[in-house]
């Protein structure tokens, strides 16, 4: 059996209404497919309203991993769960945008508090 | 479009092969290794990390893996660290349209490749069908 350090999955806690998932290794394009499939079953197992992904310790994002974090969004918000990406490191920010990506709909903060005070803004909007 | 060589004064400081997607992982992090070594910003390590992620991508997806090469020297007058990605796959029919910006609105051929020249200070490219596709990015320190 191939016991690799890299093949292990990415956790997924929930509090309250809400994911967290923290993205703490260095992503391999199937690692990132498999994060976001495991996001939409969580969304869909718990009824999630919103999730938090906290990029603070990625420290590149490529075209494949934005279209990853991007597509995954728009797929939550199908499912009524609203995405934000939290603590994307300054020089990572750079790179993307003259990399020429575009994340439409992707919801960004500053850091995991602010993020999920845009959630809960999100949501009480929503019911209100 | 000139084929790609390297100059024998160039140090060359590492070659590795890929096969699968954790030697991605790996060669992304000895890259970013060797910016820091060259004292690169924070910003310009990032630069080419992600750029040549881009590179293995095409080279993991479209030719079934290859070698990079990563050297140092002198370029333009400007130490560069220089990277080379040699595939044997199917190479590239139209490298001009490969090379279009068209990326974001999904018009271009989607490789990245634009992305990745913008971020670096000098970006070649050789390819010949049925034989290979070689990318070379260089940065200077």
């Amino acid at each position: 059996m191939n016991l690799d350090i890299h093949d292990k999955k990415i956790p997924i806690i929930k509090i309250r209404d809400f994911l967290i998932v923290s993205i703490q290794v260095d992503m391999h394009d199937k690692l990132a497919v498999q994060l976001q499939s495991q996001i939409l079953h969580e969304i869909e197992r718990t009824g999630a309203k919103g999730v938090l992904i906290d990029i603070s310790v990625l420290e590149m994002v490529d075209s494949f991993i934005g279209r990853m974090l991007s597509g995954m969004a728009s797929m939550a918000a199908i499912m009524d769960a609203a995405v934000v990406i939290v603590g994307m490191q300054p020089a990572v920010a750079i790179t993307l945008v003259e990399l020429g990506l575009e994340m439409p709909g992707v919801d960004t903060a500053l850091d995991m508090e602010k993020g999920m005070e845009m959630l809960e803004k999100k949501l009480r909007e929503k019911e209100s | 479009m000139q084929e790609i060589i390297s100059d024998k004064n160039w140090n060359k400081l590492g070659i590795y092969p890929i096969v699968d997607e954790h030697d991605i992982v790996k060669v992304r992090s000895i890259v970013r290794q060797h910016a820091k070594d060259f004292r690169m910003g924070i910003v310009e390590q990032t630069r080419i990390t992600t750029a040549i992620s881009e590179l293995l991508r095409n080279m993991y997806n479209y030719a079934n893996g290859g070698d990079v090469v990563i050297e140092s020297g002198d370029i333009e007058e400007h130490n560069a660290l220089i990277i080379t990605c040699i595939d044997k796959g199917p190479g590239i029919e139209n490298v001009e349209l490969a090379m279009s910006d068209g990326y974001t609105s999904g018009m271009g051929m989607g490789y990245g490749l634009p992305g990745a020249k913008r971020l670096v200070d000098k970006f070649e490219i050789y390819s010949e069908p049925q034989k290979g596709t070689t990318v070379r990015i260089m940065k200077w320190k």
